[in-house]
């Protein structure tokens, strides 16, 4: 099993340093700087195609970053020498479609990156896939196959299967958008229950209560950049910027 | 009311060209001299248990061969053409195109004639079985098509999400793409499947033992021995046998698949 040391408490858990990702013609990210302290819950609005979702995937490498600097535990996770594949086992990804694996029953989908990836027997995963199915409230569904799942259920389910890589953070990309409203409040209860066992989160959501409630710090970002960032009661009740305010008219 | 009554009058004539045009080749037909030529029970009975122990044996033995190993073709090349690697790529594409464009009886040909020749190998079942290995390499030609149609079926999520658990490459397409690119790909293999079957029938150009003879072989040869039709109509027969149930296999397979999405 690959350990890591445990990183001193002061270095951040994720550092943006002036970003920039490009497809094409196309400038997603033009400079996006932010830090993600150890414990912290992140939340990342704005309106659809501002970047947010670019910036989430650029931080377990799904998009290559055209520039800037991305230190995660104060490793520098865009060095070529790195092993992405290790990065990524500590860094829990959760999906607005939620990507259950739909060939394999919910238990499988738990344990199959912990054997592959992580060398855990077959008994040990299967320990640990229970554990976090029973935190999501899950467990009665271990052998269910995902088509059988409410969309709420299987986003609860995926989430249980990153907790049992044991990241040490996790990420979210709009993980209620795809719900149906009467399903958003199981997931959000699952995600307020892990950021109150301080996980470290950074969340990508449409959900200003839920932003407002559990996060430490919300960042509003618009076209590519950073506009506003600070605490979330003060930004999203006397929002400064005019492009905050509008969103902000629109979305509460 | 007068637009249904027309349609009824065009329907009605379409039905009396059918019957009429039936009827026309039944009288034309000479039904003496065609039982003569192809339905004498002597001669079929004389055909037993040969076409069954050997023929269709052989054919169906040939037809799994070829399927198995064009399938193993097919998933390498399949990676190959989706593969990052320029030349994988272009290497892929030209066997694709390659054996794609030629005929297959001059594939087959080749591979029984000139195989044995340039490698001095010997192959299982001599000359049928060179004969075979064509067969293999175009098979693999037509699967690896669909094997990466199937393969690109597969929602991108899938491979983020086994990406993201820390998977490497090969063991997300192992573990996550290829069971799922499979189910997709069921209904086309399994009609592939059955051109295989089918495409068997080429291997006369192989030239055979006894042993060795597949349906369309051996009752050719019973044709020219006996200088009768039977044993044409009798391969016809059991070709058509063994491939029905397969094709309304795929159907099924295709309207359960319809209904799953």
């Amino acid at each position: 099993m690959t350990e890591f040391p445990t990183p001193p408490t002061d270095v951040p858990a994720i550092e943006v340093v002036d970003l920039y990702k490009r497809f094409g013609e196309l400038e997603v990210l033009k400079g996006v700087s932010l830090t993600v302290k150890a414990g912290q819950v992140v939340c990342v609005i704005g309106p659809s195609g501002s970047g947010k979702s670019t910036l989430l995937r650029c931080v377990n490498r799904l998009e290559e970053p055209t520039a800037g600097q991305l230190r995660v535990e104060g490793i520098d996770i865009l060095d070529p020498e790195i092993d992405v594949d290790k990065v990524r086992t500590r860094i829990g990804m959760v999906f607005q479609q939620f990507n259950l694996f739909p060939h394999l029953s919910v238990l499988r989908n738990l344990t199959l990156a912990q054997r592959r990836v992580l060398g855990r027997g077959k008994e040990e995963a299967a320990e640990v896939a229970r554990q976090n199915l029973e935190r999501v409230g899950l467990l009665d569904k271990a052998d269910a196959y995902p088509a059988h799942l409410s969309g709420g259920q299987q986003q609860r389910a995926a989430i249980a299967r990153s907790l049992s890589m044991n990241p040490d953070m996790m990420l979210f990309d709009e993980p209620t958008s795809a719900l149906d409203p009467e399903l958003v409040g199981d997931v959000l209860d699952v995600m307020r229950n892990l950021a109150g066992s301080g996980m470290t989160m950074m969340v990508v959501t449409h959900e200003m209560g839920f932003a407002r409630e559990v996060g430490d710090d919300l960042v509003f970002m618009d076209d590519g950049m950073i506009v506003e960032e600070g605490n979330p009661r003060d930004v999203l009740a006397n929002p400064r910027h005019t492009r905050t305010q509008s969103f902000l008219s629109k979305v509460l | 009311m007068r637009r249904t009554t027309r349609r009824r009058l065009r329907r009605g004539i379409l039905y009396a060209i059918f019957v009429a045009f039936v009827a026309l080749v039944a009288l034309a037909a000479d039904w003496g001299r065609l039982r003569q030529q192809f339905l004498q029970i002597d001669i079929a009975r004389e055909q037993f248990p040969e076409i069954i122990t050997i023929a269709a044996k052989n054919t169906l033995l040939f037809t799994v061969v070829a399927f198995i190993g064009g399938l193993i073709l097919g998933i390498v090349l399949a990676l190959m053409k989706l593969s990052t690697i320029g030349p994988y790529r272009w290497l892929a594409t030209g066997y694709i195109e390659l054996f794609r464009g030629l005929p297959a009886l001059l594939t087959i040909f080749a591979m029984a004639y000139v195989l044995p020749i340039a490698l001095e190998i010997r192959v299982p079942f001599g000359q049928v079985g060179a004969g075979l290995v064509g067969l293999i390499l175009v098979a693999g030609a037509y699967m690896a098509e669909t094997i990466r149609a199937g393969i690109q079926g597969v929602p991108k999520g899938q491979a983020e999400a086994a990406r993201s658990l820390g998977m490497s490459p090969s063991w997300t397409m192992v573990s996550v793409i290829l069971p799922q690119a499979f189910r997709i790909i069921v209904p086309p293999l399994t009609n592939e499947f059955v051109l295989l079957i089918k495409d068997t029938s080429l291997l006369f150009i192989a030239g055979s033992t006894i042993q060795t003879k597949e349906l369309t072989t051996f009752t050719r040869d019973a044709q020219s021995v006996y200088f009768n039709g039977t044993p044409l109509l009798m391969a016809a027969m059991l070709y058509l046998f063994i491939t029905i149930p397969l094709t309304r296999l795929v159907a099924v397979l295709e309207r359960r698949m319809a209904r799953s999405r």
